[in-house]
């Protein structure tokens, strides 16, 4: 054994002492710093506990005496998804042949990728406020928000998807003579439409979720019969539709799991 | 020798059978029936429907152009909302790690605590993060602390799912070396768990942190702190052009945060 | 001295996968064990260090019997029980270093283990054996990035790091290349004298078996039927150990 080595420590993760330091130094600051200076009443955050007894014991057990109300605040939520899902997987399209490099030119690619990062942005219950100030209370305005959400998420998956297709099968249709809308149907469709209708299947499952937050901000549906049962200090009727919806997400949420695996 | 078509008794051509042709049929006409039934059925005003490109142009319109006047105090509470995506990201990951640990079939301690982990994942995933906030606005009052805290609740079945799932996957065989050498349970964890799924670890991290930007710019509409209640102040008060300058401080914020995190995602990884 | 008696390991209803075995291993010779697949070499050597609890029977370690320990004494048991496998078994994304001291882990603190803080006569001793086996410029790379030779000899030091009392050795060159799997089967032979060790080694290539072990035990369908010097394993005894299939012997039992 030429030399005796006795000590070693594990090569660190950022090489560079200084702006290891400087990393360590940043969290520490930064999660000090941010905690100690929130603006948090302290004093209300306390009683908490007291309220969250309150509100359990009000809670249980849960009440579904107003079955009518929730039945109907659920239909008209899979009104609202179903509607959503169709208009926004409808729309998606032309937007995702816009957003797609290798079919749009500049200046519409930019402004097809322009709507999906907007559409992403916004949260669905920021839009669905907008909605509701602009066509009134109801599930009009959580039909356009979903409509919304879902072509921020199908257009930007449908345009990754236009972009990977195999541009074999396009040339082989242009040389064969074919009109730039036939090339459309017998060789970029079929490359999309068994990712488009996985994605549509996913999207409605999306939606019905987000169908029960919107309607807390007014735009229809079972989150309005939530924020009305919340807002009356009705806590058992609160918990029967926060069940009901937990319920409702996790069959749907198998059902289209199963649907898709089905498909592919 | 018979050739292949009179062999599977066939000599022309369709793309589908006449059994899935009639599946397809009938799917599209059930897609069609329950699009039918959703129109006829949903409590819409259709003058209004009718009236709504307008109505929206209106909107925005009325928005055009931003006013930035308030463009200080806006940026100080878009501060707040990253705060409240950043703590409650921080604590969620803390508070995942033993609920993936406890849900993970290969490291649950036993059945019960397998049923306990999976409890706390689904109930956490299924109730969004608005409703989440709805009640702990209701327990702790207006504020910061519930939009932490809501975003915590919902952000554990997140992370705590993913990071299970990729407990369950790791490669067993590192951790059956460890046993033989007379280590005790929780260093196994620690030198063949823990490295195999750190890098899952730091990418749900990330992408939680991204998903909770955009979550906790909400928040405010119920209550629970961050840029909502200043978006909700100016929508009350119909000051479009102050909204416009919110909307767009949100979009800035959004991908600055997508950003952020793409960046630390190829550092990290 | 290793004494096994009367051990049988049986999977559920099955036949047994070992069959009333009995062996002992003295000394610091090697030894190493051969027979087909399904034969139950891989269930033996897991029986010894109780990767796999043995069905009944006893298992004795200069003088401790293993079969009934639990907990806490399994573990300090286990700690002098070195093991070698075939797929390596290190942990990926790991330093060499790392891997290495893992085999410290059953002496090492929890607070020493997190914060890889090893003792100093650890870190000399791993840097040995590491020189020893040809490693030691690897300490800080990870181990995903070396050759399988190189992690072989990883996982030989992890094992010797324990300061077994015996080296158990699964397949351990069934995943190597002819030439690095001689490598390899050299190294366990000489370290097996520098060290004074007994070492028990699982082996598929008879040619390998024969050259460097001292001793070849031959299973077949859980029982012993070869026991002797290199020498003797004669064509007529290999056909006895490689003849028939399991299947037509142990009927439905499981695998090894």
């Amino acid at each position: 054994m030429s030399i005796e080595r006795d000590t070693w420590t594990k090569p660190p993760f950022i090489a560079n002492p200084a702006l290891r330091w400087a990393v360590y130094l940043g969290v520490i600051a930064y999660f000090g710093w941010v905690g100690m200076n929130m603006p948090i009443d302290w004093e209300r955050v306390s009683e908490g506990i007291g309220r969250a007894g309150k509100i359990f014991s009000g809670a249980f057990p849960p009440s579904f005496e107003r079955s009518q109300l929730l039945i109907d605040g659920f239909l008209e939520s899979l009104k609202i998804a179903v509607l959503a899902t169709a208009g926004g997987v409808l729309l998606s399209i032309p937007i995702a042949f816009m957003a797609a490099s290798n079919m749009a030119p500049r200046p519409i690619f930019y402004l097809g990728r322009a709507i999906i990062i907007i559409a992403r942005s916004f949260h669905p219950v920021i839009v669905a406020i907008l909605f509701v100030k602009a066509v009134g209370f109801g599930p009009f305005a959580g039909v356009l928000t979903l409509v919304v959400y879902s072509i921020g998420f199908v257009a930007k998956m449908l345009a990754e998807r236009i972009e990977e297709i195999d541009f074999g099968q396009v040339e082989a249709m242009r040389a064969a003579g074919a009109p730039y809308l036939s090339t459309l149907i017998y060789a970029i469709f079929p490359q999309i439409i068994p990712r488009q209708i996985g994605l549509s299947i996913y999207q409605l499952d999306s939606n019905l979720r987000a169908s029960a937050v919107v309607g807390l901000v007014g735009a229809g549906g079972i989150g309005a019969t939530l924020a009305n049962a919340f807002g009356r200090y009705d806590y058992d009727f609160a918990l029967a539709i926060t069940i009901v919806i937990v319920g409702v997400i996790l069959l749907s949420e198998a059902i289209s799991g199963i649907i898709r695996k089905r498909i592919q | 020798m018979t050739s292949l078509s009179e062999q599977f008794g066939r000599d022309e051509w369709a793309r589908f059978t006449l059994k899935q042709r009639m599946m397809r049929y009938a799917i599209l006409l059930g897609c069609g029936l329950v699009i039918a039934w959703a129109l006829t059925s949903i409590e819409v005003i259709w003058p209004w429907v009718w009236g709504a490109p307008e109505q929206i142009g209106d909107l925005f319109g009325r928005m055009y152009p931003p006013d930035p006047s308030n463009l200080a105090s806006i940026l100080a509470v878009l501060w707040d909302t990253v705060n409240i995506a950043t703590f409650a990201t921080a604590f969620a990951v803390l508070l995942s790690l033993p609920v993936a640990y406890i849900s993970a079939q290969n490291t649950t301690p036993n059945r019960a605590t397998l049923w306990l982990g999976r409890l706390i994942l689904v109930t956490s995933r299924s109730v969004n993060t608005i409703i989440w906030a709805l009640l702990f606005v209701a327990i702790f009052g207006p504020g910061v602390v519930a939009g932490i805290i809501a975003i915590m609740f919902r952000s554990i079945g997140f992370i705590g799912k993913l990071l299970g799932e990729a407990i369950e996957e790791i490669d067993k065989r590192p951790v059956e070396a460890l046993e033989a050498t007379g280590a005790s349970r929780f260093k196994v964890i620690l030198y063949a768990i823990v490295p195999q799924v750190m890098p899952t670890f730091w990418a749900v991290a990330i992408l939680r942190w991204d998903i909770n930007l955009r979550e906790s710019t909400v928040l405010g509409l119920v209550g629970a702190g961050g840029i909502g209640i200043v978006l909700q102040g100016a929508i009350d008060t119909f000051n479009w052009p102050e909204v416009a300058t919110i909307l767009l401080a949100i979009i800035a914020l959004v991908i600055i945060g997508e950003v952020i995190s793409a960046f630390l995602r190829r550092r990290i990884l | 001295m290793l004494k096994i008696t009367d051990l049988v390991k049986r999977y559920g209803d099955g036949d047994p996968v070992l069959k009333n075995l009995d062996l002992t291993i003295e000394g610091e010779s090697v030894v190493s064990i051969i027979g087909s697949s399904g034969a139950g070499k891989s269930t033996l050597l897991r029986c010894i260090n109780r990767l796999v609890e043995p069905t009944s029977g006893s298992i004795n370690l200069n003088g401790v019997e293993l079969t009934n320990l639990r907990g806490r004494n399994l573990r300090a048991a286990r700690r002098k029980i070195g093991m070698v496998f075939q797929g390596f078994n290190l942990v990926d994304r790991l330093t060499v270093m790392e891997n290495v001291q893992s085999g410290r882990l059953g002496y090492i603190s929890t607070w020493a283990a997190m914060t890889r803080r090893y003792p100093k006569e650890d870190i000399r001793r791993a840097f040995q054996l590491m020189e020893r086996v040809g490693i030691a410029q690897y300490a800080n790379t990870r181990a995903d990035q070396l050759s399988g030779g190189e992690r072989q000899r990883v996982g030989v030091v992890r094992a010797l790091m324990q300061e077994p009392d015996i080296l158990l050795a699964d397949e351990p060159t069934a995943s190597l290349d002819p030439k690095t799997s001689e490598q390899i089967m050299g190294l366990l032979r000489d370290l097996a004298g520098e060290l004074k060790l007994p070492v028990l080694i699982n082996i598929h290539n008879v040619t390998e078996a024969k050259e460097y072990t001292d001793r070849i035990v031959g299973m077949r369908y859980g029982r012993i039927i070869f026991d002797d010097k290199p020498d003797m394993l004669d064509q007529a005894a290999m056909d006895e150990i490689y003849a028939g299939s399991p299947h037509a012997d142990r009927g439905k039992a499981g695998a090894t």
